[in-house]
């Protein structure tokens, strides 16, 4: 079956959430709030999904800050960050390039990144953008940083990297990410060429699973009904659902 | 009850302004009317981010400083006034994280001068941030904690779907606006409508609504938060933010925006 790269990502995205009690997904992410229904569905109601922009999946009724307070708590497992630019170290920045305040490329800001990072214990970073512009060796400005020093309180941090070419899986050890899975179409060399930061490289090089078929009939079908909801516009440009009929 | 007019001309110029987030209660009215009234320097307050309301402000020159977790128009792109002004360097910013501005409204809301929160250390915002400090946990040793100062806006503005004759407001799970209210010194609302009855009456809806104790001034305006939508009332105005966001990619074009929408308004707010 032909398939799309964001089912290849939702289908990537989905394995690292089975199991776990509650993901919470931030704005503006159909594809990490794709996975995290496909993972539900999979996993028989299980995790428990919370959606910001969603109704449906909506588990919070004490305000915005409600989601934050819940997480210091450690009652949701994994969450997505983005950045318009991640480095080696997994540090992510949110707010600008080429100096601050007056930066020459400025970006919306930190949204909750400065604290979620902390407190999430599976934090999933996902970019479209897999280029040099955005997997730079030395974020400008850090939103959120990836390690913190043995004294800081610090249950969460960064799981893995997923994006349009590849996935990273990161060691909080080392502070540094590996290599853990090159998509369909993609080569080392590729990944190389177009990231700015080094990677550990393991000896065998694994491919990216392609969705199975059962998979894309459940992201075509019943996911893609669910995150229409949230995301008309990516249901039916994606997914090709129309949300009439969803 | 007020009129609009009448509402803003309580935000001083140079006031600190709590705003809320564009999927909460926007108060697009009462800023076009502020954009009319030609305020300055205001301090806004994105709780914890802002969109269209902040970036219309800010293109209009009617904002100083910034104290936000993000400025963006959502799917409708970066927010290019802000942008603008950001590169140029017209606005003073405080760069925040969503916890900390909500951490310093509960503050004072509790009427405490601080409150820590975990996380942010190691974060450039903290460097950029002269008035967050670090401190000891006094419970532990060698548990250091970001303590950050209370944020008591001078105002608190959103828009709200109803509120009674008492002065009670209706935000049914919009709580954010609660904590907007309860933290600032005056808290200013427009309103969809003024219903006859009492919110605080009826126990299903008391746990929504904002005590007329917390409340300062109310003006009722029918779609207040045209363009954007409020939840349970009406949807946004996709075609209407879309092309703010086009017209809002150049100085010129805002004018027209502007003109348009804003200044020739003044009878519709």
């Amino acid at each position: 079956m032909s398939y799309r790269i964001e089912e290849l990502l939702i289908t990537t995205l989905a394995p690292m959430l089975e199991g776990l009690e509650h993901v919470a997904v931030g704005a503006a992410s159909p594809i990490p709030g794709a996975a995290a229904l496909l993972a539900r569905h999979r996993g028989g109601g299980r995790p428990r999904v919370s959606m910001l922009a969603s109704r449906r999946h909506a588990s919070f009724t004490d305000g915005a800050r409600e989601l934050f307070d819940c997480a210091a708590q450690g009652r949701i497992d994994a969450f997505f960050l983005g950045g318009g630019q991640i480095d080696g170290s997994a540090n992510i920045n949110l707010v600008g390039i080429d100096g601050y305040p007056a930066s020459r490329v400025r970006f919306p800001g930190s949204f909750g990144s400065a604290f979620m990072y902390f407190v999430v214990p599976r934090v999933i970073l996902f970019s479209l953008e897999h280029s040099r512009r955005v997997m730079v060796p030395r974020v400008d400005f850090v939103s959120a940083p990836g390690t913190s020093p043995s004294n800081v309180y610090r249950p969460g941090g960064p799981y893995a990297l997923v994006t349009s070419r590849c996935v990273f899986r990161f060691d909080r050890d080392r502070g540094r990410f590996a290599l853990a899975s090159v998509h369909p179409g993609q080569t080392l060399e590729d990944i190389r060429e177009q990231t700015g930061f080094d990677f550990d490289v393991p000896a065998r090089i694994e491919q990216t699973p392609a969705p199975g078929a059962q998979d894309l009939v459940l992201i075509r079908g019943p996911v893609g009904k669910d995150i229409s909801e949230t995301y008309p516009d990516f249901a039916r440009r994606v997914l090709e659902l129309d949300a009439a009929t969803a | 009850m007020t009129n609009l007019e009448t509402l803003v001309e309580a935000i001083h110029d140079g006031a600190s302004v709590a705003l809320a987030p564009d999927y909460s209660g926007c108060a697009m009215a009462a800023v076009r009317a502020l954009v009319r009234r030609g305020a300055r320097d205001l301090r806004l307050i994105a709780v914890p981010q802002a969109g269209f309301q902040a970036d219309m402000l800010i293109g209009a020159g009617c904002v100083g400083s910034v104290e936000a977790a993000a400025i963006t128009l959502g799917e409708y792109g970066f927010a290019p006034r802000f942008t603008d002004a950001v590169k140029n360097g017209r606005i003073t910013l405080r760069d925040s994280t969503c916890p900390a501005i909500h951490a310093g409204l509960q503050a004072a809301e509790k009427g405490v001068p601080f409150m820590p929160l975990r996380g942010i250390l190691g974060s450039d915002l903290l460097t950029h941030r002269d008035d967050w400090k670090v401190i000891e946990n006094p419970f532990s040793p060698d548990d250091a904690i970001v303590a950050l100062p209370a944020i008591r806006p001078d105002v608190a503005l959103f828009h709200a779907a109803s509120a009674d004759r008492h002065g009670n407001v209706w935000i049914g799970v919009r709580r954010e606006l609660m904590l907007m209210a309860h933290a600032a010194h005056r808290t200013l609302v427009t309103v969809e409508t003024v219903v006859d009855d009492d919110l605080l009456a009826d126990e299903a809806r008391a746990a929504g609504t904002i005590p007329a104790l917390y409340v300062s001034a109310i003006a009722e305006v029918r779609e207040g938060a045209w363009p954007i939508g409020l939840a349970g009332r009406y949807p946004a105005d996709a075609a209407h933010l879309a092309e703010y966001a086009r017209l809002a990619r150049t100085a010129a074009g805002f004018e027209r925006y502007l003109d348009e929408h804003v200044r020739g308004r003044a009878s519709a707010a």
